[in-house]
C-alpha cells in the first residue's frame, strides 16, 4: 500500500504537470527560453528608458559574475561554491537545497536596447543590469507647428 | 472557547497569513553546533527579522530593489516581497548562543549545542 502511495512515478508525474503548467502560461517562449527554475532567478522589467534584469544571485563574490553582452544576447554566468562539508569531515548534511556549481543564464534583449549603455550593481545578493534603450526608439511628443 | 484563542492568534501576527517565498537552506551538524545557510538575496539587513521563541525559530525578510517608477515587469520569477521559513530546534541546543551573519544575501546561522550535549568519550574501566 504505502509502496504504491509513493511510487517514483509521483515525483515524474509532478515534473510534468509543472512544464505543461509552464507552457500554457508563456504564450509564445523565445527560441532561446528564458525557463523558470534556474539559478540564478531572473526578473525581468522593462521602462521607456531601459530594460532592468534583476538576477538574484546570493553569496557571490561579484568580481567572478560574467555579464556578456553580444548581438542583443545577454549572458550571467559563474560559479558559486558548496558551503557543505567535505566527505571526510565529520558531519552530517541535513538539509541542502542551495545551488552549488557553475552557472549560466541568458536573456534575450528587445532591438532597441543599447549595448554601449549598460550599468551593473551588485547589492544584498542581487545582480541588477540595467541597458538603456536606444534614444531614436524612445517616445517622443512631437508639438504642432 | 477554542474559537476565542483563535482570534486573538490571527491579531497577534496579521502576517502570518501573506504569503511569503521559502528560501533555500543547507543545515549542516557537526559535533559541536548546527550551521544553517539561507538564501535571501535582495533582502538588505536592515529588513532581516531573526525570531527564537522556546524552540521556534523563525527567518523573516523583506525584499528592496531598486525599482525605477513606472516598470512594467514583462517576466518574475521572483513574485513575492518577502521571504519566511521557520524550524523547530531540538533540545540540545543552546537558543543563548546564537551567532549570525548576512552577508550578500547569504545568512549564515551558528546554533551551538549545549555542553552536555556534547559528544564525549567514555573510558571503558576493566576490572
Amino acid at each position: 500500500m504505502y509502496r504504491a502511495l509513493f511510487s517514483p512515478d509521483v515525483f515524474a508525474e509532478l515534473d510534468r504537470l509543472q512544464r505543461e503548467m509552464n507552457q500554457a502560461l508563456e504564450f509564445s517562449p523565445s527560441i532561446r527560453g528564458l525557463a523558470r527554475g534556474g539559478f540564478p532567478a531572473m526578473n525581468v522589467g522593462s521602462t521607456p528608458q531601459a530594460v532592468e534584469i534583476y538576477a538574484f544571485a546570493p553569496g557571490i563574490d561579484p568580481a567572478s559574475i560574467e555579464v556578456n553582452l553580444e548581438k542583443g544576447v545577454l549572458t550571467i554566468a559563474g560559479e558559486r561554491a558548496s558551503d557543505l562539508p567535505d566527505k571526510e569531515a565529520k558531519a552530517n548534511v541535513h538539509i541542502d537545497e542551495r545551488f552549488a556549481g557553475t552557472f549560466r543564464r541568458v536573456v534575450t534583449l528587445p532591438e532597441d536596447a543599447d549595448p554601449d549603455k549598460v550599468s551593473a550593481r551588485y547589492r544584498d545578493g542581487v545582480l541588477h543590469i540595467s541597458i538603456q534603450r536606444r534614444e531614436a526608439a524612445q517616445p517622443r511628443r512631437i508639438s504642432i507647428q | 472557547m477554542n474559537e476565542k484563542t483563535n482570534v486573538t492568534q490571527q491579531e497577534d501576527s496579521p502576517a502570518r497569513t501573506d504569503a511569503a517565498l521559502m528560501p533555500p537552506v543547507d543545515v549542516i551538524e557537526d559535533a559541536t553546533a548546527i550551521t544553517l545557510y539561507a538564501d535571501l538575496p535582495g533582502v538588505p539587513k536592515d529588513k532581516l527579522h531573526l525570531h527564537l521563541e522556546a524552540e521556534t525559530l523563525t527567518i523573516e525578510g523583506e525584499l528592496d530593489l531598486e525599482i525605477p517608477e513606472g516598470m512594467d515587469a514583462t517576466h518574475a520569477e521572483v513574485s513575492l516581497g518577502r521571504y519566511r521559513r521557520v524550524f523547530t530546534l531540538s533540545r540540545e541546543l543552546d537558543p543563548e548562543k546564537v551567532s549570525a551573519e548576512f552577508r550578500n544575501g547569504v545568512l549564515t546561522l551558528r546554533i551551538p549545542k549545549a555542553e552536555h550535549a556534547q559528544p564525549r568519550r567514555i573510558e571503558v574501566e576493566v576490572a
